[in-house]
């Protein structure tokens, strides 16, 4: 199935809003939408909802035989699952160019940055160690996937327990959760990657992009930090020119963010330890007992939208009454004609009498009127099927008129001509 | 097999079935969570938990399109990996039974796609499969002749039927079926067993569904079912 389109109109109400420095959802440049994680019933399992952006990371481990340059070492390996219930777009057991690019990013965010110890993964030098794989599925994109599944991998690396393990001699023994308290992995810092998008050629820059406004963006600036504002990975992409200057104040803004959300990370995780200690249900199986009905749920707007109405009312009757008069056609290049933008529309005209109407069609339309023209150059004959194609799209003029048909001499005859070719054929 | 042979194993059947406790763990169920899908649903049957996306009627690949009826794909996503056989067969059931459900005819020529992911994994996945995928499709406001619900219920190596089994216990039992009832007839759509079981202990196992069936019917539009007493209705 294919995404739905975004129309020029709603790509151009977008940009201005953005230039006016005004988001869809109210937001100020710098703002993150809400935040919220939760806890599965198992460890290592973690939802992220950012605004309606919804991730799940699962976190599983198996043991392997290490890979033979490094065998005293862990495996991290990382998997984003692109499903196709986060978006239409997204097809199944197809590696897409975002899943490739998601997958390496969140491998040079939280893998490179070394983060985690993998070394105390080694169960046996060179024959067993633990392989942590982290699963990341998406639910539903509503833009900004690569931010969402970074704050969920590494809460879910920081919830999830390994079974203990013993060595004797060359056996292994591994305990299960009831024999033996599973361990925590040894995590070093939380990288935390921070998106920016940038608008018209950097001259705008928005924090966590939603899906409409990555649409109509020109490049992105990824910067992946923990909390000791260390930078673990910058990635910027979409082939925008930056400033020395906005690279670092976007990494100046990411310290800030960051900070925030690993201090909501690690309340989440400190909340859920303690739920599970009580040993009463955690994760969301925990919305169960409580009866809530969420089917009636309105989300609170996030713009004020009570007197929408009043303010609409006075704007259409404060405001000038729009332009009688008809723009002049745009002809960008000779050769090439345009119906659509920059031309009045003429559909709504039916009420006038017919000759007024062909006349006015005339005058409104430059590129109709301009292929009249130069088919009149080509002969006479061909005017009753002009007259049939009108409402063709795209229109290629013939090259050999370069001025443009307002100034043609004999513009009124020939358009008089037309309109009674027309009529005769009527 | 003589005829009070038969009825012997027929009452020692019903005796199984009347000790059996038909009872579901508790479940819920959420509608509308997720913006992007036309229909969506997350239904919790105790610790096991299954969210499903619909999209659709839309536009269908020229391969895939059926001239008289919209296609179905179903499409099971599991917690850790990439899907395998399980999945695929996971998938097939749904699939059909929703085809049996759905009145797909009113949408030749294009495409419904139904995806489900799973989210915990505590036993009777299928049937919760089956409810989160029904109620996703009620969401999308899609037209279906009826609505259908899953059930699973485990045989215990002695003999003791089950409803609802969790992972500890589906491991214990001996059997495994998981129906697919609707709401109009209480005729069962999709069966899948597996394990060894004798016919009787089937035709016992199917009044005891049809017993379960109703709770579907109470499912509405506004999010929580309640749960019906359905030990109750069985004596």
């Amino acid at each position: 199935m294919k995404d739905t389109p975004l129309s020029n109109c709603e790509r151009d109400f977008l940009l201005k809003a953005i230039e006016e420095k005004k988001r869809l959802d109210g937001r100020q440049t710098y703002d993150y939408r809400k935040i919220k994680i939760s806890f599965g019933t198992d460890y290592g399992c973690c939802f992220v909802d950012l605004g309606q952006t919804r991730v799940m990371a699962q976190v599983s481990c198996e043991l392997v035989a290490p890979k033979e340059n490094r065998p005293n070492e862990g495996i991290m390996f990382f998997n984003i699952e692109l499903s196709p219930m986060a978006s239409p777009g997204f097809e199944q057991g197809r590696q897409s160019e975002l899943s490739v690019k998601l997958n390496r990013q969140l491998e040079r965010c939280l893998r490179n940055s070394k983060c985690i110890d993998t070394e105390s993964l080694c169960v046996v030098s060179g024959e067993k160690v633990w392989q942590i794989r982290v699963d990341v599925h998406t639910l539903n994109n509503d833009g900004n996937l690569m931010d969402a599944a970074s704050i969920a991998a590494i809460t879910a690396l920081c919830h999830f327990r390994r079974p203990d393990v013993s060595t004797q001699g060359q056996e292994v023994t591994v305990y299960s959760p009831e024999e033996r308290d599973p361990i925590p992995l040894s995590i070093y810092h939380m990288p935390i990657s921070v998106s920016f998008a940038f608008f018209q050629q950097g001259t705008y820059l928005l924090v966590d992009p939603c899906e409409r406004e990555e649409r109509v963006m020109d490049g992105l600036l990824v910067i992946a930090m923990n909390k000791h504002r260390e930078i673990c990975s910058i990635q910027s992409s979409g082939g925008i020119m930056l400033l020395k200057e906005q690279v670092m104040r976007c990494s100046k803004i990411a310290g800030v963010k960051v900070s925030e959300i690993t201090e909501l990370i690690n309340e989440a995780l400190l909340n859920d330890r303690k739920a599970r200690k009580a040993g009463g249900k955690c994760g969301f199986a925990e919305s169960m007992p409580q009866e809530r009905i969420t089917a009636l749920k309105k989300d609170e707007t996030p713009v004020e939208m009570t007197d929408v109405t009043e303010t609409a009312n006075g704007i259409i009757q404060k405001g000038e009454a729009a332009p009688q008069t008809v723009p002049s056609p745009v002809v960008p290049v000779p050769g090439v004609g345009q119906v659509g933008q920059g031309l009045q529309n003429s559909w709504g005209l039916e009420d006038d009498d017919e000759d007024d109407y062909e006349e006015e069609k005339n005058d409104n339309s430059g590129d109709e009127q301009v292929e009249e023209v130069t088919k009149m150059d080509v002969g006479e004959g061909d005017v009753v099927e002009i007259s049939d194609i009108e409402e063709e799209e795209v229109v290629i003029l013939n090259p050999e008129v370069p001025e443009k048909p307002k100034n043609t001499g004999s513009k009124s005859h020939q358009k008089g001509a037309a309109a009674s070719k027309k009529r005769q054929k009527k | 097999m003589t005829p009070s042979a038969c009825d012997k194993s027929a009452f020692s059947t019903m005796e199984v079935c009347g000790s059996l406790t038909v009872s579901l763990r508790e479940f819920g169920c959420e509608q509308s969570l997720l913006s992007r899908p036309d229909g969506s649903a997350s239904f919790v049957q105790g610790d096991t938990s299954v969210m499903a996306g619909v999209y659709g009627p839309a536009e269908v690949k020229v391969s895939k399109e059926i001239y008289d009826r919209a296609t179905l794909e179903v499409l099971v996503q599991p917690k850790v990996g990439l899907p395998s056989v399980r999945e695929r067969s996971q998938e097939q059931c749904v699939r059909e039974t929703c085809e049996a459900s759905l009145l797909l005819t009113l949408h030749p020529r294009s495409s419904l796609t139904l995806i489900l992911q799973v989210l915990h994994d505590d036993g009777s996945l299928l049937s919760c499969c089956l409810n989160a995928a029904c109620m996703a499709l009620m969401d999308a406001g899609l037209p279906m002749s009826c609505l259908f619900c899953g059930v699973t219920c485990a045989i215990s190596t002695d003999g003791q039927i089950i409803t609802d089994p969790t992972a500890a216990q589906e491991k214990e039992s001996r059997a495994l079926m998981t129906f697919a009832i609707d709401s109009a007839k209480h005729s069962v759509l999709m069966s899948s067993t597996k394990g060894s079981f004798s016919v009787h202990e089937v035709s016992g196992l199917m009044t005891g569904k049809k017993e379960c069936a109703p709770f579907q019917t109470n499912k509405t539009v506004n999010a929580k079912p309640k749960r019906p007493d359905v030990t109750n209705r069985l004596h």
